[in-house]
């Protein structure tokens, strides 16, 4: 294994579906321009919910192009990473010549759910049976329980025969699975990894789950600004859904092609709070050591990081914990750099947001420019860092921090940074 | 870097505990029987492989029965075992030396059916407050974490019934990376009637009545699968730190190769035997050494011929000795390749193949050798484990002992 290990792992592909934009080009403006892309929840009639705002993408698989029996088959997570899996290969210019050597690395953290409720419905007959009834349930059933076809989809829209997973590791999930798709290059197991996340959870029992535990938002009579990272008034956040799915080649690969080049994946690295399925200790000690040890794999010093994409879902405890983990990892150099968090924007898409966000801090690289924390106009005294509020910052960006954290306690830190 | 394993815990339909399962496995005891936690009567299959005997309450602590689905209850149990077994104390490694990685099918998705009834039958309000996290596909991993003060690398993959090697591998990658213990394997369980629902729609079930016949992997008679709950959990370390603080070990994790099938129609061949010549090639041996199959044994016509024929393919006819304990307990899902593992460790350290029963009629023209009915007793040295998820997912596991794969 160490023999490989200096394989060097690139991006050059990127696809994005995600509230506001549609693309990867439509995203990038949207959040340059700090526009927000929350509002009222609109699948479905939430009058009954305590949270009633969401981050909707206006995607619609049949105007992508799927046909009737790909809509049919999959979930609408799965229509949406197929369809970003198309625009990353367009934009990356790969084609598959061995498919043995393309592996496919999905993250999600609540899968098909959306599906998985509709079809529940049918078959308890709107929760009134308990001994639900299998003969009203749609023949596809069985890939909406088993989130591996996530996989399965993109591995045959691409035609990859190497190794192919699902991650599931809750909000962390879409930087866990581009971590996974770089070690299995960096090992060996294959040249080029078809890596994202996707997630479409919008539906009534998500929406219930979390308003038990208020983690969401109330702002419901002010959609457009109720995602309000680092703010003092924040509330909670924005239930979002979306995918960023990536081409991710060995360094030499993408070379010999004459590859567009956006980013390295430099390092990174994952840790567990083993506190609290929900909870967060103030300190954020474990976020801390993921961001130490993913700077360590990355053999690059705290302060050669110019960006940091924060996880800044806009939970009270949050934000506070991130904040934290900065400091406690990069010193005083956490207060000179920026920190931005993206789910100002497009809301929070569970175990989609991480791969979103590598995406955004991919395009942070490219283009010189940090995308902005919107709606923040009166900050936490307890966030005292630079979080970049409303306006974008044209800066020239070499190396990017993208931290995630999720329910179960998972703490994942990336680092990419720009190939000369 | 050497990774071995030095505890097991195993809750598995037929054997609460490693004892009691690998007794029964290598007896040729079978746990498949009727559904008892519901009323299956209204379903066109009706078997399934429930763990005995478990009483959750004996064993979780009562502030976490609330927020726990059954199968992370299991999960929990046997981790706590795996970590007796190995004779370790977490509390005395260092925290960020420690990972978990498991692997899920389908969540707890019997925590959500339950919730999902309450949100539509009396509304959002009575939904559990734990609803967040107890059915998604990390909870195992992050309830074991947390039990356990686990604060380092942490994993979910989610392959189906590939799942169980394949995070047995990621565990792996963590250990050689200087991870001093990661917990790994699968414990998974949907038998309830949402989950059964759902595990109807693949076609692949077995609509048999009878134990005895419903489950038949390479036989003419073959009819689809019997599922069942569980799985088991392992203890790995590094072969070092596991010397240094006098552990026993059942044998070395040696060689790991996962490939995805092609695409239908492209007339490519199934992936199957590449990923199982690329476990013994990553083990550094060759197919002459392996001493031992445990295969997928999907039972399934169409699939067991193309797991019989990669067989084949690598060891020639009837040129390995080949097992299917899942005749005994049905397909555990994440829970069942990672059983697998325990019974090729416990072959290796008792040198004796437990048993494929009942099968009758094997299809002829496989030329596999396939140890039927009974135990078959011989040095065990190196064994691989095949495991194939729905839709194309294949993984292959080579476990040694501890002379071999160094």
């Amino acid at each position: 294994m160490t023999s490989t290990s200096d394989r060097r792992v690139v991006i050059t592909g990127i696809g994005v579906i995600a509230p506001g934009g549609l693309g990867t080009k439509a995203f990038w403006e949207l959040l340059t321009a700090g526009r927000t892309a929350t509002r009222t929840l609109s699948f479905f009639d939430a009058t009954p919910f305590r949270s009633r705002v969401a981050a909707e993408a206006d995607f619609d698989p049949v105007a992508e192009g799927l046909s009737p029996q790909e809509v049919r088959r999959m979930d609408r997570a799965a229509q949406m990473a197929v369809v970003c899996t198309r625009e990353a290969l367009a934009d990356s210019g790969f084609e598959v010549v061995d498919p043995t050597r393309v592996g496919v690395s999905v993250g999600t953290a609540v899968g098909a759910t959306m599906s998985l409720e509709e079809e529940y419905v049918v078959v308890s007959d709107g929760g009134r049976k308990w001994l639900t009834d299998h003969r009203y349930a749609t023949p596809h059933l069985y890939d909406y329980l088993v989130p591996s076809s996530f996989a399965r989809e993109v591995a045959w829209s691409v035609g990859a025969e190497g190794p192919a997973t699902v991650v599931s590791t809750g909000c962390t999930s879409g930087l866990d699975s581009v971590g996974h798709a770089r070690e299995l290059i960096r090992e060996g197991s294959a040249d080029v990894m078809i890596a994202g996340a996707t997630d479409a959870p919008i539906s009534p029992i998500t929406v219930a789950c979390f308003d038990a535990i208020k983690a969401t938002t109330a702002r419901n009579d002010d959609p457009t600004h109720a995602s309000r990272p680092f703010d003092n008034s924040r509330d909670g956040f924005v239930l979002g859904e979306g995918s960023a799915m990536f081409v991710l080649e060995e360094l030499e690969h993408a070379r010999r092609r004459g590859a567009q080049i956006y980013a390295e994946l430099v390092g990174f690295a994952s840790r567990s709070n083993a506190f609290h399925m929900t909870g967060l200790r103030p300190d954020g000690r474990e976020m801390a050591e993921a961001i130490r040890v993913a700077l360590a794999d990355a053999r690059l010093p705290g302060d050669a990081v110019d960006y940091i994409n924060a996880h800044g879902s806009g939970t009270k405890q949050n934000d506070r914990h991130e904040t934290a983990a900065f400091k406690r990892s990069l010193g005083d150099h956490a207060y000179r750099t920026p920190v931005s968090s993206i789910k100002s924007m497009i809301g929070h898409s569970l175990g989609a947001i991480g791969s979103i966000e590598i995406a955004a801090s991919a395009l942070a690289i490219k283009h010189g420019a940090v995308p902005p924390t919107a709606n923040l106009h009166e900050r936490d005294p307890e966030c005292d860092l630079d979080y970049v509020p409303l306006t974008a910052r044209e800066q020239q960006t070499d190396v990017v921090l993208s931290v995630g954290s999720g329910f179960g306690g998972f703490q994942s830190a990336m680092l990419l940074a720009r190939v000369a | 870097m050497t990774t071995v394993v030095t505890g097991v815990g195993v809750a598995a339909p037929n054997g609460l505990g490693r004892d009691a399962f690998w007794a029964a496995t290598v007896a040729g005891v079978g746990g498949i029987g009727p559904i008892s936690r519901f009323d299956p009567s209204g379903y066109p299959a009706q078997l399934a492989g429930e763990v005995p005997g478990y009483e959750a309450a004996d064993h979780i602590p009562s502030r976490l029965m609330a927020q726990t689905d059954h199968m992370t209850r299991m999960s929990l149990t046997a981790a706590q075992w795996a970590l007796a077994d190995a004779s370790v104390d977490p509390s005395a490694l260092p925290e960020f030396g420690m990972g978990v990685v498991t692997a899920s099918a389908s969540g707890g998705f019997e925590f959500g059916h339950r919730e999902l009834e309450k949100l539509w039958s009396k509304g959002s309000e009575h939904v559990s407050a734990y609803q967040s996290f107890a059915w998604f596909y990390a909870v195992n991993t992050g309830q074991i974490s947390i039990r356990h003060g686990m604060r380092g690398p942490t994993g979910v993959l989610v392959t189906e019934q590939a799942g169980g090697l394949d995070a047995v591998a990621q565990a792996r990658r963590q250990v050689r990376k200087g991870v001093q213990l990661v917990m790994s394997g699968g414990v998974d369980a949907s038998l309830c009637p949402w989950g059964w629902t759902a595990q109807l729609a693949n076609g692949l079930l077995s609509t048999g009545r009878d134990p005895a016949t419903a489950f038949l992997p390479f036989d003419a008679n073959a009819s689809g699968y019997v599922p069942g709950e569980g799985g088991a959990i392992l203890v790995l370390e590094d072969e070092h730190a596991a010397a240094r603080r006098g552990a026993a070990v059942y044998g070395v994790i040696a060689g790991y190769g996962a490939t995805f099938d092609p695409r239908p129609g492209s007339g490519r061949p199934p992936g199957l035997r590449r990923a199982a010549e690329m476990a013994v090639s990553d083990a550094g041996l060759t197919p002459a050494d392996i001493d031992v199959v445990f295969a997928d044994g999907a039972g399934v016509a169409e699939l067991d011929r193309v797991e019989a024929e990669a067989i084949t393919a690598v060891f020639g006819p009837r040129g390995v000795p080949v097992t299917v304990p899942k005749t005994m307990t049905g397909r555990l899902y994440s829970g069942g390749a990672a059983l697998d593992l325990v019974s090729a460790l416990l072959s290796i350290r008792h040198g004796v193949i437990p048993p494929t029963t009942n099968i009758r009629q094997p299809v002829e023209g496989l030329h596999l050798d396939l140890v039927r009915d009974v135990a078959r007793e011989t040095p065990v040295r190196a064994a691989l484990v095949l495991a194939r998820g729905y839709g194309g997912f294949n993984a292959a596991m080579v476990v040694t002992d501890e002379r071999n794969g160094r």
